[in-house]
């Protein structure tokens, strides 16, 4: 058999091509983007990109009602959009098997929440696995289709960072062939969820869960494995590696489908060990359930609530202690957190929102590190598309002069996701906010991914564009204004215009990201600082670029030189030095 | 070595090539026998963020994380973050740093400075570091984008991995037109 090292994402998407998956549907988020990505590999799968985790899971219930197996994946907070369809799909079930991938971020790597949606499989009544590492991702999301099919349920995998984005050895196995062909299949009662319907329904998969307890039970994927004496230690998914780590002799009982429970393994399970662990990060959704179970357990009482465990962790727990500094000298050091890229079209707007002290409603993006110093023009941010409806509510509370100093700004591919409905609010119930949409072409955040605004497909094949001037003039919006972000005394006077218009208005902005490497990018050479006109004023200092750096000994006081490497000669910086210090490198 | 399993964390900046070191390094690992497990997070650690990767190998390896305080190997890309992670690699381990000084965004604003004689302070607790000129050794090679591969050639020489293994997982992970000159910079690595 074929032996690789794969991540936990590459092994899901191998193991969803290993069981026939036909049709796979995703937003992109961190960290379940490569799984997608790593599907366009197998052209049996037609992969692609949705606008948002709604529509994703939407693609793929359909798909599965026409036969075929399909996947959808989202990052964990990708669920609450699709939580919609996924509580009445339960009831429904599939016809081809269906599974939904969540990717969880314990620890918030790079995530606005740390919640734990091992919950969403109880409250949705939905099986769910839970795989510790890339053979159990591959091995799992198999079982998942099938599965799903045996018992007429959709499946979820859940993941966390530390296995979508961990690497480790993998046995490849060989495609699955005898699928059924798709077709169109009219079944009423099963598809149609109209009260007299679903509430036949219920009971039945109320039904179906409980025999789907008892058959787990007797399953390889949840499996004890012997140690010595008395101290045994239930656990699933990462948790389970780290238990190997630190109870190397214990008696450990390794749940693979987490949702629903195997009470018979459990007890049995529990009745030969005095000491009882529940080893699971974030919520003690085990552990809950096994108390229910009326065994006696350590769990939340001994091991941390939030953040991700390690090994370190785990083992400060047990000795009483914390360990919280993952890392750290012997003084503070200064930190290294992440920064625009030189040359980024956002520099140049969250320059001129801080000198115009606008209050900025914020969403989730690259943009978001507007935020960060020098730049610090970000006052909210909640999720997906949340800046249009906060600026908005924003603007209702407050008297007209405070309002004036509300702006939204928001990505293109965040306001194709579920930004564009707060726009329609604000038109039809006459907000005065504005909104700038910075529209660099791609989903830049979670690494350059395409997006019905970008002109691409996931296989990087041409498609039709969003044109979002036409689209807010369709919604209803009259101001309408497209910028060039690099043009900052255009940016700055435009926005300042239209926070004074007492209607709702759309800037526009109209440059790729830096990162893109497709045709509409504009190579231009780098600048340089000359050193007899620098005056050491800090000026350029103030947009927080990663390619320009105080030299504190050059000149009387200190002066700014660029890194040539860096620099990709955008040119705003250039546009803040009043001596004409900046030059451009002949190339 | 032998029945126990050996950690090496990877350290560095964003946008340094630490995620494609870490690759071939892993499947260098795997081609000499092992079992391999590495871990990092991606997304937030782009844009010259702070950057971590954990490969751990041996006979059976369960955690993709390191437990804390038993690095074996620090292998630093930049001084800043080397030192900042010292404290994950057990007492006697060995660090492999590349001496490059990259400013982060409050030393760039003259906001706070950058620690100076951090060389020193690594050697004064780790006798068994190894300082690369990778810069310099990259330039030698043809591009100082190579510096990831100049860097695993100097740490190759604190592994028992045969040669041809390495050049068969840099050849497998690389792309084709930069072969030669990944090849160029690892056995210049090699030298230190």
């Amino acid at each position: 058999m074929e032996k690789t090292v794969l991540s936990g994402n590459e092994a899901i998407a191998r193991g969803a091509f290993e069981a026939g998956v036909k049709v796979a549907s995703a937003y992109p988020g961190t960290p379940s983007t490569e799984i997608l990505e790593n599907l366009t590999r197998y052209r049996s799968v037609d992969a692609s990109w949705a606008p948002n985790e709604k529509v994703a899971l939407e693609v793929a219930i359909g798909a599965s009602f026409a036969g075929a197996r399909a996947l959808a994946a989202m990052k964990h907070v990708g669920v609450n959009v699709a939580a919609d369809p996924l509580f009445t799909l339960a009831y429904t079930g599939v016809r081809g098997g269906l599974v939904l991938v969540t990717a969880d971020d314990p620890e918030l790597h790079s995530s606005q929440n740390e919640q734990d949606n091992r919950n969403y499989a109880k409250f949705a009544k939905v099986p769910m696995f839970e795989p510790s590492d890339s053979q159990d991702a591959l091995d799992f999301t198999r079982l998942a289709f099938s599965l799903s099919e045996s018992w007429d349920m959709p499946v979820m995998l859940r993941t966390t960072t530390r296995i979508s984005h961990a690497k480790s050895v993998v046995s490849l196995g060989d495609p699955v062939s005898d699928l059924p062909p798709t077709s169109l299949q009219r079944n009423p009662p099963k598809f149609v969820m109209l009260p007299g319907n679903a509430r036949l329904r219920h009971p039945d998969l109320e039904a179906r869960l409980i025999k789907l307890a008892d058959w787990a039970a007797d399953q390889p994927f949840n499996r004890i494995e012997e140690g010595k004496g008395e101290v045994g230690v239930i656990t699933s998914g990462i948790s389970y590696q780290y238990a190997k780590e630190v109870f190397p002799e214990a008696h450990i009982l390794k749940l693979g489908l987490i949702h629903p429970l195997p009470r018979r393994l459990i007890t049995t399970f529990a009745e030969r060990c005095r000491t009882l662990y529940v080893l699971e990060e974030l919520d003690p959704f085990l552990e809950e359930q096994i108390r229910a179970m009326g065994i006696s357990v350590h769990g939340k009482d001994i091991f941390p609530q939030c953040g991700e465990l390690t090994p370190g962790r785990i083992k400060a727990a047990l000795q009483g202690t914390s360990l919280t500094a993952v890392a750290g000298a012997d003084q503070p050091l200064t930190s290294r957190p992440p920064n625009m890229c030189p040359g980024c079209a956002h520099r140049g707007v969250f320059y001129s929102l801080n000198r115009l002290k606008a209050f900025v409603a914020g969403d989730i993006g690259c943009y978001t590190l507007g935020f960060m110093p020098p730049l610090s023009a970000m006052d909210t941010c909640i999720c997906m598309g949340a800046s249009i409806g906060n600026a908005s509510g924003l603007v209702k509370a407050l008297d007209p002069e405070q309002a004036r100093n509300v702006v939204a700004v928001i990505g293109d591919s965040t306001f194709l996701h579920t930004g564009i409905n707060g726009l329609m609010e604000m038109v039809y119930n006459g907000s005065t906010a504005t909104v700038i949409i910075l529209d660099n072409r791609t989903t830049a955040m979670t690494g350059r991914q395409e997006n019905p605004g970008s002109g691409y497909t996931l296989r990087g094949e041409p498609s039709r564009r969003v044109d979002f001037v036409q689209l807010c003039r369709s919604l209803g919006v009259q101001r309408v204004r497209t910028i060039d972000p690099y043009d900052l005394d255009a940016t700055k006077s435009v926005i300042q215009e239209e926070m004074a218009a007492s209607e709702v208005s759309i800037i526009i902005t109209q440059r790729p990201c830096m990162l893109g490497r497709r045709d509409f990018l504009e190579k231009r050479p780098p600048l340089f600082v000359d050193p007899d006109k620098c005056t050491g004023c800090k000026a350029c200092l103030r947009i927080g670029c990663p390619a320009i750096t105080w030299e504190a000994d050059a000149g009387e006081k200190g002066q700014a030189r660029i890194d040539k490497v860096l620099c990709v000669g955008c040119g705003v910086c250039q546009q803040l030095c009043r001596f004409d210090a900046f030059g451009v490198h002949d190339e | 070595m032998n029945n126990r399993i050996t950690n090496i964390l990877l350290v560095g900046v964003g946008g340094q090539g630490i995620l494609l070191a870490s690759e071939i390094l892993s499947e260098a690992l795997m081609l000499a026998g092992n079992d391999v497990k590495k871990s990092e997070v991606h997304g937030m650690a782009q844009r010259g963020g702070s950057v971590v990767s954990h490969v751990r190998f041996g006979p059976r390896v369960f955690s993709p994380l390191i437990p804390e305080g038993e690095a074996d190997i620090l292998f630093g890309f930049e001084l800043l973050e080397t030192y900042r992670y010292l404290n994950l690699l057990r007492p006697g381990g060995k660090v492999v740093v590349n001496d490059l000084k990259i400013s982060p965004p409050a030393v760039a604003l003259g906001k706070e400075t950058y620690p100076q004689d951090i060389p020193e302070r690594i050697t004064g607790t780790f006798s068994a570091t190894t300082l690369v000129k990778g810069m310099a050794l990259a330039e030698q090679a043809g591009n100082l984008r190579a510096v990831n591969t100049v860097l695993l050639g100097a740490l190759a020489n604190q592994l028992d991995i045969p040669e041809e293994l390495w050049q068969q997982a840099i050849r497998k992970l690389v792309p084709e037109q930069f072969v030669d000159l990944n090849l160029r910079a690892f056995a210049l690595g090699r030298t230190c």
